[in-house]
């Protein structure tokens, strides 16, 4: 059995050095009825991961204090603390404080009845992962404890790989779960709102919800393509394929996808090229830039807009310009155009699908291929694109 | 026996968000008023008064959700406010509540996460309308 084919596959014997098969979890509450109550669900419950053959398991530790709590982190490695706020001397907050002073790898959770905004906003601050409401029911607090699990084991199986070079982004992966989240969470809360048929028993009165879901589902489609293009650039893996292309046909291919959604629009698509245009480049990657520059341009056009495409060979660089009389942006969002997970919200633009990835894998596209790309745009009156490429790379 | 009903205003620039949060909330037997973005929700508060409100936090600004709560406070100091959010330690976004200035002008009753089950926001919306 060997292993060494694909360095960068995290195998299940990897994700086991990361030591966690048993994690010491540190309860500090004041009422012993709490911390007893936490011990009981808590003692026989492992949490785990489909792609781990071991479930973690918790080593259960009381403090009935803050000033006892900071005595036994300052001696024992804890994985997860469980934190009241409201102690009879030093409060939770003080604690979570303490912890993040010294830089203990340790996940906190604050238990806490009241949530005001001032703790939460000073914890979450202070890197406290999660808020479990008190009271709580034992399905709460499993999943509160199987989410900080699988926080903290991301979390370090980030730290070793970056040791070891190899480039997990984790804030990325922290935005992207977000990403994935609101549209889940609306097609969930749709769902549940017919099974309960809390608007009625016909089928007619969920109209709106039934096509907001699939709106969404097509949303979380296109993340999901968008991601798969950004894999394909950062793994590195794939090899290039770098050689003589006519930019016209991959312009026309491009033009001819999305012709179905401009011609529902009245947006006019404008191309006109006599001949061929060559350029040295990754075809697969002209294809995508292409793509999505198009695309936008109808996207965040006006009905019976105008798209201008354009080629212009000059000095061994090849100018392609995709101009639009679209909704344009400010000099503000111009400069936050480029960045992951970025989209302009205005009224203009939040009845429009995107992923926010679409121009940061432009961007990325283009620098592969040697070339820089521009922007300019005037709010209400359309958005021109440039990209510049060598012919000869 | 007719009592009258009590108003809820709703701002969420999410369509589907303030959907959902609006079928519930009416379905607890409030009337809604709904906006969907914080520059619409300062249109209502000028001219009328809710008797609660839950605000988006992110919406045109990254803390839109707190600006029309000051705001609202300023005017109707009486009238609570619930900040519903899906920011957690887990997108690493956070704000700040450490300078006097921002203790001064962050302003809500009620701090809440936008996956929240429907009958426990109902169990803080009475809370606070002290129902």
């Amino acid at each position: 059995m060997n292993n060494s084919a694909a360095n960068d596959i995290i195998y299940p014997h990897d994700l086991k050095q990361i030591k966690m098969a048993k994690l010491k979890v540190l309860i500090v509450d004041d009422e012993p009825g709490i911390r007893s109550g936490i011990v009981r669900i808590l003692h026989d419950h492992s949490v785990g991961f489909p792609f781990l053959e071991d479930d973690f398991e918790f080593d259960l530790i009381e403090a009935e204090t803050g000033e006892q709590a900071i005595e036994i982190l300052d001696n024992n490695p804890i994985d997860i603390v469980l934190l009241d706020n409201v102690l009879p001397g030093i409060y939770g907050i003080e604690v979570l404080d303490y912890i993040n002073k010294k830089g203990f790898d340790t996940g906190v959770m604050m238990i806490t009845s009241h949530a005001s905004l001032d703790l939460a906003v000073k914890a979450t601050n202070n890197g406290a992962f999660n808020f479990v409401p008190k009271p709580f029911t034992p399905q709460e607090l499993k999943a509160a404890m199987e989410n900080i699990t699988k926080h903290l084991f991301l979390k370090r199986m980030t730290k070793k790989m970056h040791k070891e070079g190899k480039e997990v982004r984790f804030q990325f992966l922290s935005v992207l779960s977000h990403e994935l989240k609101s549209p889940v969470n609306a097609v969930e809360g749709y769902l549940n709102i017919m099974k309960d048929k809390q608007v009625g028993d016909q089928i007619d009165n969920y109209k709106t919800m039934i096509d907001r879901s699939l709106e969404r589902i097509k949303g979380m489609r296109t993340l999901i393509m968008d991601l798969l293009d950004m894999t394909r650039i950062e793994s590195g893996q794939k090899i290039r394929d770098v050689k003589p292309v006519d930019l016209v046909e991959i312009v026309r291919i491009a033009k001819d996808t999305m012709e179905p959604m401009a011609i529902h629009r009245n947006i006019k698509v404008d191309f006109n090229f006599d001949g061929h245009c060559y350029i040295t480049g990754e075809k697969g990657e002209l294809e995508i830039i292409l793509n999505n520059l198009i695309s936008n341009a109808v996207k965040y056009n006006k009905d019976k807009g105008h798209v201008f495409i354009k080629l212009k060979e000059e000095n061994g660089f090849v100018k392609i310009i995709v101009e639009d009389t679209g909704i344009g942006m400010s000099k503000d969002d111009i400069s936050k155009l480029f960045q992951e997970f970025t989209r302009i919200r205005n009224m203009k633009t939040k009845n429009i699908t995107g992923s926010g990835l679409g121009l940061s894998i432009v961007k990325k596209l283009v620098e592969l291929n040697k070339g820089e790309v521009i922007v300019e745009s005037t709010p209400d009156k359309g958005s021109k694109f440039t990209v510049t490429l060598p012919t000869k790379q | 026996m007719t009592e009258i009903r009590k108003k809820i205003l709703i701002v969420d620039d999410d369509m589907d968000s303030l959907a959902l949060l609006k079928t519930h909330v009416e379905n607890f037997g409030f009337v809604t008023i709904t906006a969907e973005s914080q520059k619409e929700g300062e249109e209502i508060i000028s001219r009328e008064k809710p008797d609660l409100a839950i605000f988006d936090l992110m919406m045109e600004n990254k803390d839109s959700g707190f600006i029309l709560s000051y705001k609202m406070k300023k005017i109707y100091p009486d009238v609570p406010v619930i900040i519903a959010t899906a920011v957690t330690a887990e997108t690493g976004m956070i704000f700040g509540l450490d300078t006097e200035e921002e203790r001064n002008w962050i302003k809500a009753d009620q701090y809440l996460e936008k996956d929240i089950r429907p009958d426990q926001l109902r169990r803080e919306i009475n809370k606070l309308l002290k129902i």
